[in-house]
């Protein structure tokens, strides 16, 4: 890469790499490394409050991994509930959110449309991206509450007769969840997708256009096979980010993933754990199993990226 | 013949535009009415708010301020202290190391290069969650829960941020002038605090209020490590509102109370909206 900073006469720099870079990796090691190892080494003991008492820490090999897939007295079994929760609320959101992007970016590049006032759209689409999750999802239970202006307004409408709890049906709960997690992320993602539609060769649309294509040829025959690998890399980054749902769903069921544990997220799952009850065995267990999915989907990002490097 | 075809043509393109744009407001409208609705709920009373909703503001603003401003469960005024110290120095960390790191990996050859920077990259997207149970225990060891260190520090290390400087300083930095800096016999530390740090400076700028933003906004974890009523967060403190008794809230202060969580940060939206967008994509893969 940078061939012209060999050493001259005798000075090397290499040092120099060393120190720039080491508060990194110190930094990385104390407060991510040690820690993603200690969470590991945590997932084979029992180890917990009960009260005032404290349980462990003691050996018990596989015994949480065990724990977490066994059914409890309803034949419930959590781990898969919750991370069944956690792929249903990330597909009713991400699949909107990818195909309105995916539209979105297509307008906004297209030529032919000459879509006027894109800065004020990319800026209203973008804003709820960096609003507080927490108090975004507040405002929608404010808003959606049995006394919340939606009700009251189709009340006084006559559109029902009696005040909806949105918050107690388990399909208008998913609804606002993805609905949130749809207005936070459609347009940071139509932005990346507009980037990925300007970096394809112009002359690769002009060529498709002069052989007689039509927009939904030109859509699907050039766009899209030469947008799949920053397509891929965005909805494998979104699904990282969709493992990691909590603050919404949180807040919006005030840690309950009510009704009926519907909207109980993984991460939800796993504070439960680190709450009072200090369960870290448990807790790492949840981790570990987090851990392994999101590294399996970080590969394919890793080469994406890496791929870019190498060229 | 041609001409005809051309109309229709032209026609159609009419046709398409219109639906675009009719798509394109529904989504702004959907994107913006829960905020508008923010906006003039924290300007009506609670018997005001009992009454029915209406598209116009009322005149109770600032008694809703002042409410929510001293109220004596939750101090706002505190949290918004608390959460704009910790917001900026992450803030200033994470810019500083990561293009220190960045700086470090472009410009030296070192034996560890490589597997450096191929680490950073294979690390950059494992969530932080799945080190928590560990982070927590070592925050607890070391008694430092209700303390800002495990907070700030920690951003110090930030895999995406270093990320966006590395392809940033591959696009700014001639090598030129870096060896035109020795040349003048400037110490390498002193090139790169006087030299490369202000041609970094769009780079940095827009690093540092994306890190401020998820900062003020981080939720998860000082959730489980603050809990003294005056260390606390504005996250933590919206989400105490929710868990707290709502229906004897004054509603009225409660809009106010989400309106103050959003707003320094909208409102920094809102002068460099421009910046912040073009910094979306800089970060991330070219395919």
């Amino acid at each position: 890469m940078n061939r012209k900073l060999k050493p001259r006469k005798g000075i090397s720099y290499a040092k120099w790499g060393y120190i720039f870079t080491l508060p990194f990796f110190i930094a990385y090691i104390i407060f991510t490394l040690t820690p993603q190892l200690m969470t590991i080494y945590n997932s084979f003991f029992e180890n917990y409050r009960s009260g005032l008492k404290q349980i462990g820490p003691n050996f018990v090999g596989l015994q949480n991994y065990v724990a977490l897939f066994t059914p409890d007295k309803t034949g419930m079994v959590g781990m898969l509930k919750y991370f069944g929760n956690t792929v249903v609320l990330w597909i009713m959101g991400a699949v909107p959110q990818i195909v309105v992007a995916l539209l979105l970016a297509v307008f906004f590049t297209s030529y032919r449309l000459n879509i006027k006032g894109q800065q004020f759209f990319k800026t209203v689409i973008y804003m709820p991206n960096l609003i507080m999750a927490a108090a975004f999802s507040m405002l929608f239970f404010t808003l959606f509450s049995p006394v919340g202006p939606i009700n009251q307004v189709l009340l006084a409408h006559g559109i029902v007769e009696k005040s909806v709890n949105f918050l107690g049906i388990k399909i208008s709960v998913r609804i606002l969840i993805s609905l949130m997690n749809f207005l936070m992320w459609f347009g940071n993602t139509t932005i990346l997708l507009m980037a990925g539609i300007q970096g394809i060769d112009q002359n690769m649309f002009e060529a498709a256009e002069i052989d007689g294509a039509n927009s939904l040829q030109v859509f699907f025959r050039v766009t899209l096979p030469l947008l799949a690998p920053i397509l891929v890399y965005t909805i494998i980054t979104a699904m990282i980010g969709g493992l990691q749902m909590f603050d919404v769903p949180q807040v919006l069921t005030n840690g309950k993933g009510t009704p009926d544990r519907a909207s109980m997220t993984m991460v939800m799952y796993l504070n439960n754990y680190l709450g009072t009850s200090k369960n870290y065995g448990m807790a790492g267990a949840i981790s570990v199993i987090l851990f392994l999915v999101s590294s399996a989907l970080s590969l394919v990002v890793y080469n994406s990226l890496s791929r870019q490097y190498k060229n | 013949m041609k001409n005809s075809e051309n109309t229709r043509g032209r026609i159609q393109l009419i046709v398409l535009r219109t639906v675009v744009y009719i798509i394109l407001i529904f989504l702004s409208i959907l994107c913006l009415f829960s905020f508008y609705m923010l906006l003039i709920n924290a300007t009506r009373s609670n018997a005001q708010l009992q009454a029915g909703f209406t598209l116009l503001p009322k005149n109770n603003f600032f008694v809703n301020l002042k409410n929510a401003w001293t109220d004596a469960s939750i101090n706002i005024p505190r949290g918004m202290l608390n959460s704009f110290f910790i917001a900026a120095c992450c803030a200033v960390l994470t810019t500083y190391f990561s293009a220190l790191t960045a700086y470090g990996i472009h410009v030296y050859n070192f034996k560890l290069k490589k597997p450096a920077f191929y680490f950073i990259m294979a690390v950059m997207m494992i969530p932080p969650q799945v080190s928590a149970v560990g982070f927590i225990q070592l925050v607890y060891k070391f008694h430092l829960t209700n303390n800002y260190i495990p907070l700030i520090l920690p951003s110090i290390a930030a895999p995406v941020v270093f990320f966006y400087m590395k392809q940033s300083l591959e696009s700014v930095l001639p090598m030129e002038m870096v060896e035109a800096a020795r040349m003048d016999g400037s110490g390498e530390f002193r090139t790169f605090n006087q030299i490369v740090l202000p041609i970094m400076k769009p780079a940095i700028a827009v690093q540092m209020i994306f890190s401020f933003v998820g900062s003020w906004n981080n939720y998860f974890i000082p959730a489980l490590l603050l809990d003294k009523a005056e260390m606390k967060t504005v996250p933590i403190m919206v989400a105490q509102l929710r868990s707290a008794d709502y229906s004897k809230f004054d509603m009225g202060k409660v809009y106010m109370f989400i309106l103050l969580a959003i707003l320094p940060v909208l409102v920094v939206y809102i002068i460099l909206s421009k910046s912040i967008i073009k910094g979306v994509t800089a970060g991330s893969v070219k395919g």
